[in-house]
């Protein structure tokens, strides 16, 4: 906000100036395919606030979608940006992170993408704590093929595939990351844009498995068929419904059809990561003989 | 560019083809592996995870073997070499990122140690019925390099060949060993590293902001940014143009497809290996691959024992397909007999090139075990009488 | 000339590691072709465990026995899965504490030893019996020159025990020429452990 209130993209619009993160979008893509007032844009913002905030060389940063409406995130980051195939951009953020450690590798991807066919590959990097941030934008729907019934739906809610209601308890993503032992757990909304980039700029910096959960307003499709009004109303919903309680047992923060929606970190703590336990372990094991050792030998002395 | 000694175990050994693999990876300088254990291939992964750290490659055993091919896929893009090995199943399992590979134009090696099937099949014997299945197995249209290995020998060789061609050509490369190869244990001659020709990988050297990902010069294949190097690139499985951004649209299919198809093809003189033994003269022409090549020269020897002029054509390439010679021979004999572990596979495609032009035969083995060199010589019998 | 051996026992006796020794002593250490398989799957499982070593001067095209030379037995589950390979004048061997051979056919050239019994008596290590058993053969069918046999050993066997190992060889191969372990007389019905 300048100092008048009058947003920055509005000043920067009326004077011809750039967008303050436009260097961070690719421009020549614009515009984007998201309805209005979907909330994945809303998501992508924070995430560049974030890197603002921190001075983050964007060089060294690289992001992986899977398929889906959040998965063309990818393809909108000015980043080294990879749009892999559904379910798997958490496998692909591995071995890109291990063949490279340097990168900061971000996993940006949808419920479905993440949870429904790519469940095993999430449940097992967040076990092995692999140094991979990953931000899941749950809408409680399959968006991009059309507003399907997801593994996220919560119990009674109306999709194309579940004409009648849903009738299957959904998972809570929260509580799923830290049972697997991932280092870092936290939900917000689309809404929540300060504590968002807040969130951002923390799993930045924190080695290990570090999962974000974006509740997101699916505009089009899981807001028109639930009767749930426009993205302006369900903005106002979030605002009237989050409770936010840092450090909440994610066991108990359940997401029910109309009800609270339960916010914060819930969980922070400090795991090896894979590769660290690795290094750790074979160091012990090998000494010398572990071909790793002296690159990590040279880096202590650094 | 020579090989990385530190990989090279230079020496003669006595190893099995799963393991020789496994060095040949090592030698040609394979630094990441993702794999999860599956018969008749898991030697090979568990020789990579006891030399790797000694190396400074990075093993990990992953939940499945779509994981295992994404994170190859993803380590090629971070700058590694890599690979994973797996049989029939776990193939199937990774054929829709084989594909993705392809459509990135992704380095990277995929050995499947063929063993019998269709489904589970059997686990521990031999079989060769997924030749097809590495040339057609992902949907849509791309062209794939795939080597056959017919000795732990060649399992090493071959296996180097493939990261070179990998680098060469920027496309998965597939290693068709079957069971019985993967599992012999025979001589194995590795080289002094200084002997062994590296591809290196063919990375850009525009300037930063004017690198397009899928721009290409004569040879089709574009030049390669890794992540992390300052391009701030963009790739996706989309159909896409020089810029990696998708494109929906067929003047945008037209210019890619056709492109990532060619740039094999027009190469295959480059790619495609034979063996040939005295096939210009013959008859009949005996044409196999894998273990069934071996097999199949002790019927060569008892036919030419009953007097037939029989030749011999082995594929060491098995993708691309020796079109233009067997085409060739075909005006030239009376007939090919094809001999493979499956009921037609390799048999269709020699029929094809052969053009109605001699006989083709197929002597086929439902897997399990090689042939009977007896059968083998009834169907050469057949062919020396065809007109 | 094209030499098919087998040899089996139950799992833990070094029957693989036999086969590696003998195809590694043909191939690298001799001037031969071998190539080694061992049986893999439920049939590898349990108590019966085998590896074919064909031995050649050629290339081997053909990577599994047709039928045998020469049968090593070290079990009696082995003995009796692998003898109707044996060709009809193979050669027979077997440890005459662990193998009971019944009938043997006209023809077959049989070669008892007590494998076992002089890895534990006289060597003191029971594990070694696959060694003493490979001297033998060594001595026995000249299949692979001593000397390869003696190399190939050494490269095979755990660096700690090459010498143990090498002491078994010899006392498996000396065996032979004490003619403790002489052909049995063809169709006799040699008994195990008959003393
Ligand atoms: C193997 C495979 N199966 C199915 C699809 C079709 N598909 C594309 S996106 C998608 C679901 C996306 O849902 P989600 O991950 O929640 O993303 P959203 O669109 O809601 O952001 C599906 C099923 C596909 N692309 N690939
Ligand atoms: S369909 Fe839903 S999730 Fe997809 S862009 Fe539109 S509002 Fe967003
Ligand atoms: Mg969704």
């Amino acid at each position: 906000m300048s100092p008048k209130g009058i947003p920055e993209a509005v000043i920067a619009a009326v004077s011809g100036e750039e967008h303050p993160i436009a260097p961070f979008l690719r421009m020549d893509r614009m515009p984007h395919i998201w309805c209005s007032t979907c909330g994945i844009g809303t998501t992508v913002k924070a995430l560049a606030a974030a890197f603002e905030k921190l001075g983050t060389d964007l060089d060294k940063v690289a992001i992986v979608s899977g398929i889906g409406c959040t998965g063309r995130v990818a393809g909108y980051v000015r980043l080294d940006s990879f749009h892999t195939t559904h379910g798997r951009p958490i496998p692909f953020a591995t071995g890109l992170k291990l063949a490279n450690p340097e990168l900061d590798v971000i996993v940006f991807s949808g419920d479905g993408d993440l949870v429904a066919i790519g469940g095993n590959h999430f449940i097992h990097a967040a076990r092995r704590n692999m140094d991979i941030k990953v931000v899941c934008v749950n809408n409680f729907i399959y968006g991009m093929t059309g507003g399907q019934v997801a593994p996220t739906t919560p119990l009674t809610a109306l999709t194309s595939t579940t004409p009648y209601g849903n009738a299957e308890p959904p998972f809570n993503l929260c509580h799923l990351a830290a049972a697997c032992g991932a280092n870092y757990v936290a939900r917000w909304t689309a809404l929540h844009v300060r504590r968002l980039t807040k969130a951002f700029t923390e799993i930045l910096v924190k080695p290990g498995f570090c999962f974000v959960e974006i509740i997101t307003p699916c505009s089009t499709l899981y807001a028109r068929k639930n009767r749930l009004g426009t993205g302006l109303d369900i903005m106002k919903y979030y605002h009237d419904n989050t409770v936010i309680e840092h450090g909440a047992d994610p066991a108990e923060a359940d997401i029910v059809f109309g009800g609270p929606i339960i916010c914060g970190k819930f969980v922070e703590r400090d795991r090896p990561t894979w590769l660290e336990y690795q290094d750790q372990h074979l160091t012990e094991r090998l000494g010398e003989k572990y071909f790793r050792a002296k690159a990590l030998q040279e880096a202590c002395e650094r | 560019m020579k090989a990385d000694p530190v990989g090279v175990r230079t020496g003669t050994f006595y190893l099995d083809g799963d393991r020789a693999a496994a060095e040949g990876a090592i030698a040609a300088g394979c630094r990441f592996f993702a794999g999860y254990p599956i018969t008749p291939s898991t030697e090979c992964a568990e020789h990579i995870s006891e030399r790797f750290p000694e190396v400074g490659g990075i093993f990990i055993q992953m939940e499945d073997e779509i994981a295992s091919i994404t994170a190859i896929i993803g380590a090629a893009w971070g700058g590694a070499r890599s690979m994973t090995v797996t049989s029939g199943p776990g193939v199937s399992l990774m054929m829709e990122n084989i594909g993705l590979a392809a459509m990135l134009e992704t380095p990277c090696v995929v050995a499947n140690v063929q063993r019998g099937g269709p489904s589970t099949g059997l686990p521990t014997m031999v079989g060769q019925a997924d030749v097809m299945q590495a040339r057609w197995g992902s949907h849509g249209d791309y062209e794939i390099i795939a080597y056959s290995p017919q000795s732990p020998q060649e399992a090493f060789d071959f296996t180097v060949k493939a990261f070179n061609m990998a680098e060469k050509y920027r496309t998965p490369v597939m290693v068709l060993l079957d069971e019985c190869v993967g599992h012999m244990v025979e001589k194995v001659v590795i080289p002094p590293a200084d002997a062994i020709e590296v591809e290196p990988r063919r990375l850009t050297d525009a300037a930063k902001g004017e690198y397009l990902p899928y721009a290409y010069g004569d040879d089709l294949v574009p030049d390669m940014a890794e992540a992390g190097m300052g391009y701030r690139f963009h790739v996706t499985g989309l159909t896409h143009d020089e810029r990696g951004y998708p494109e929906m649209s067929v003047r945008c299919q037209d210019w890619l497809v056709p492109r990532l198809v060619a740039k094999i093809r027009q190469s295959a003189d480059d790619i495609v290996e034979f063996d040939e033994e005295n096939a210009d003269g013959a008859d009949v022409v005996v044409v196999s691959y894998g273990i069934s090549a071996r097999v199949s020269r002790m019927a060569i020897d008892l036919a030419r024992e009953e007097g037939i002029e029989v030749g011999f054509f082995r594929l060491r390439t098995i993708w691309p397909f020796p079109e233009k010679r067997i085409a060739e021979l075909a005006k030239k004999i009376k007939a090919f007999v094809v001999v493979e572990i499956n009921l037609g596979q390799i048999f269709y495609e020699v029929e094809r090139c052969a053009r109605g032009q001699c006989e083709t035969l197929l002597s086929p083995h439902a897997g399990g075990g090689v042939h009977d060199p007896e059968d083998i010589l009834k169907v050469i019998e057949k062919g020396a009488k065809a007109k | 000339m094209r030499r098919e051996i087998r040899i089996t026992g139950f799992g833990g006796q070094g029957v693989i590691l036999s086969g590696v020794i003998v195809g590694k002593a043909a191939s690298i250490y001799d001037e031969k072709n071998a190539t080694m398989s061992q049986s893999y799957g439920p049939e590898a499982r349990g108590s019966a465990c085998s590896t074919q070593i064909l031995v050649d001067d050629k290339e081997i095209l053909y990577p599994y026995i047709r039928e045998s030379d020469v049968l090593v037995a070290m079990s009696q589950e082995g003995y009796t899965k692998f003898l109707g390979e044996l060709k009809a004048d193979g050669v027979l061997i077997y440890d005459e504490d662990l193998v009971n051979p019944g009938e043997i056919k006209k023809g077959i050239k049989a070669y008892p030893i007590k494998a076992q019994r002089i890895a534990e008596t006289d060597l003191g290590r029971k594990i070694v019996t696959n060694i003493v058993i490979l001297g033998f053969m060594t001595a026995v069918t000249k299949a692979v020159p001593k000397e390869a046999m003696v190399e190939a050993i050494k490269t095979s066997v755990p660096k700690g025990t090459i010498e143990l190992n090498l002491k078994a060889f010899e006392r498996g191969y000396d065996a032979f020429r004490e003619g403790a372990g002489e052909q049995v007389e063809e169709g006799s019905g040699a008994r195990s452990g008959a003393e």
